[in-house]
């Protein structure tokens, strides 16, 4: 529960994810309990393996976990079944993955349409807010070029596009900028910390990079399977100061 | 949704053309080799069995010689006889006409014009017998078959060769030493079940044959056509007792000559028949199968694509069913559209080749449909199964797939 009596947008409890049965089997996340309010701008670090990339999935219901509750604005996500999952995804979340996952051969402007095809709106409030949504993104005059046709930066700022085109609740970024070089990075992060203040789109985003991170206004840190650090970005800079 | 899903079909198959073409090609060649095949060979079927009608159900015919397939015991069988079809004629019940044969291999001249045939000396019994029709003229007189007159009734391939697009009735066709006047015209029957031309042959009157070109009073074959109920089994039955009879063989000798009817022609022909659709049949099932697996392998190798899309697709919203049914449009489209493509090679093709190789033409319903049904089936089951196999999974498994 937040102070003013809402549910969290995003709450945890004791979440364990394990992949896999019997001696092959391999825990993923131990009992992890995590609440993210709206607006929030969350950066999730830490190792290979720890288990970041797992609770982002689960929180965008594109992976089921194994124990414990996750409430959605106080739904139990658990519950859900795969279409309502669908409907949750099409509705509230919007996601860009460190391989952008633009679909082949096809140009900006579909892919962008595409999340608001499958919600049903006419050919022209796509083809409108798809527009709108490139522009966001700076990328007004590219729409006919397709993922081919585009450089890494422009096919993430695609994506970015078309995760926000629905406009979401949350925008969940697994590595937004895992593929892509300092500079490059540097503008999808200042395009999503945008989208974070101007917007008040919640962020969630997976990275590895202190520096990336440092643009969050929290830091939760995740070694083996349990959160091993919560805290927001000042005071984990100040942590990250000492230990050096 | 549905509007939206075609849409969404219809821009995939757009985007990938080339495995939508191989996709449709695969069955178009699987589609259209078995229809032409099965049609062609339906054509062939029919023909000969137009061929055999044509001969005439009851016919039977008497030739000199040892039964066939067995070695010759050293002497030459003697010809018929003249005296022989008359008393096939006078002495054996169930016997409508019998027409006795002189065949001989002539070449006729018209003007400058030459062409090989084959003379058939016989009477009109021999229209009736071999089922033959006036188109033109008029048949022998009793006069000229019993004076041995030099008339002719020419078949249509000889028509054609010697006098062209004139008129060949009162004209003069000379056959080795004499000329003979040609007084009929008969109806073209077309391709022989042997494929040679039923139509290249002079009919002159047997007495004729005899005296001009054979030069003795042989005859080569008698053909005996049966009355109408009559059978034919008997018939032959006593043929055979009473030309053994007639040409003093000893009893457990065997016969010096051959009693056959058009049963035994047609059935050894439709044996040959069936062995040949069998056998086109086989080599068109061969091809369907390898359309088919033309459209497995297009659609298998792209399921790591295809599974990324499904994964892509379902993370931004997409529900199951909806991912599901594109795929199914997509996979029905292609494979009905190529199964048509492939229905309309398939008669362009029979239609050409049916009149290049003079067969009759039909459209076999069963076929085409069988082969639709089929490569569809094929088409829609592997471009649908990796997209049901992907729907299933996690989005985020989906997405990871190598």
């Amino acid at each position: 529960m937040s102070a003013d009596g809402q549910p969290a947008l995003i709450e945890l409890r004791q979440v364990t994810k394990t992949y896999g049965q019997g001696q092959a089997a391999f825990q993923a996340l131990a009992g992890i309990d995590l609440s993210i309010e709206r607006g929030e701008f969350v950066a999730v670090m830490g190792p290979s393996g720890s288990g970041k990339s797992t609770a982002m999935n689960i929180i965008g219901c594109l992976d089921t976990l194994s124990s414990g509750s996750y409430r959605f604005c106080g739904v139990p996500v658990e519950t859900l079944t795969r279409d309502q999952c669908a409907r949750l995804r099409r509705s509230y979340l919007g996601f860009v993955f460190q391989g952008f996952n633009l679909l082949r051969r096809t140009s900006a402007l579909e892919n962008v349409e595409l999340p608001l095809l499958y919600r049903g709106e006419s050919a022209a409030t796509r083809a409108r807010l798809a527009r709108e949504a490139l522009a966001d993104v700076g990328l007004s005059g590219w729409e006919q070029h397709t993922s081919a046709e585009l450089s890494g930066g422009q096919q993430q700022r695609v994506a970015i596009a078309r995760a926000i085109v629905t406009r979401p609740a949350v925008l969940l970024a697994d590595e937004p900028t895992g593929n892509l070089d300092t500079q490059r990075s540097r503008e999808i992060m200042e395009l999503i910390k945008r989208l974070n203040t101007e917007r008040g789109i919640t962020v969630v985003m997976v990275t590895h990079e202190p520096d990336m991170a440092a643009m969050a206004r929290r830091i939760v840190h995740f070694i083996d399977g349990r959160i091993a650090a919560d805290a927001s970005a000042s005071d984990a800079a100040a942590l990250a100061r000492a230990r050096a | 949704m549905l509007w939206n899903t075609l849409l969404l079909a219809a821009r995939e198959i757009r985007r990938n053309l080339m495995r939508s073409a191989l996709t449709m090609l695969g069955i178009v060649i699987g589609v259209a080799a078995v229809v032409t095949m099965v049609t062609l060979g339906n054509g062939a079927t029919a023909s000969v069995a137009a061929q055999i009608a044509s001969l005439g159900s009851n016919l039977i015919l008497v030739m000199p010689g040892q039964r066939m397939g067995r070695p010759t015991s050293g002497s030459v069988a003697p010809n018929l006889r003249l005296s022989d079809a008359d008393a096939i004629d006078t002495q054996i019940t169930g016997v409508e006409r019998v027409s006795p044969v002189v065949s001989k291999s002539v070449t006729a001249v018209v003007g400058a014009k030459n062409w090989k045939t084959s003379v058939t000396g016989a009477g009109n019994t021999y229209l009736g017998v071999a089922r033959w029709e006036l188109v033109n003229g008029r048949e022998f007189s009793e006069a000229e078959e019993r004076g041995g007159k030099s008339v002719c009734i020419i078949g249509d391939r000889v028509r054609r060769e010697l006098f062209g697009s004139s008129d060949p009735l009162g004209s003069e066709l000379r056959l080795q030493s004499f000329s003979c006047q040609v007084i009929g015209l008969l109806k073209a029957k077309g391709q022989g079940s042997m494929g040679n031309d039923q139509d290249d042959f002079v009919l002159i009157p047997l007495r004729t044959a005899q005296r001009r070109l054979a030069g003795n009073t042989d005859v080569n074959m008698v053909m005996v056509s049966a009355r109408d109920g009559a059978s034919t089994e008997r018939i032959k039955e006593r043929i055979t007792l009473l030309m053994r009879e007639r040409r003093n063989v000893r009893e457990g000798q065997d016969d010096n000559f051959n009693v056959l009817d058009t049963k035994q022609i047609s059935d050894t022909l439709s044996g040959t028949m069936q062995i040949l659709t069998l056998l086109l049949g086989a080599v068109a099932a061969v091809s369907l199968l390898v359309g088919g697996i033309g459209i497995m392998n297009i659609m298998l190798v792209s399921v790591t694509e295809r599974t990324r899309e499904v994964g892509i697709r379902l993370a931004i919203g997409a529900l199951e069913r909806e991912v599901l049914l594109q795929f199914l449009v997509e996979a029905v489209t292609l494979s009905a559209v190529g199964g048509l493509l492939g229905i309309l090679l398939a008669t362009v093709a029979s239609i050409t080749l049916s009149q290049f190789m003079d067969l009759p033409y039909s459209f076999d319903v069963g076929i085409n449909l069988l082969a639709f049904v089929f490569s569809a089936a094929i088409g829609v089951a592997f471009g649908y199964t990796p997209a049901k196999r992907a729907a299933r999974l996690n989005p985020i498994e989906a997405l990871r797939h190598e």
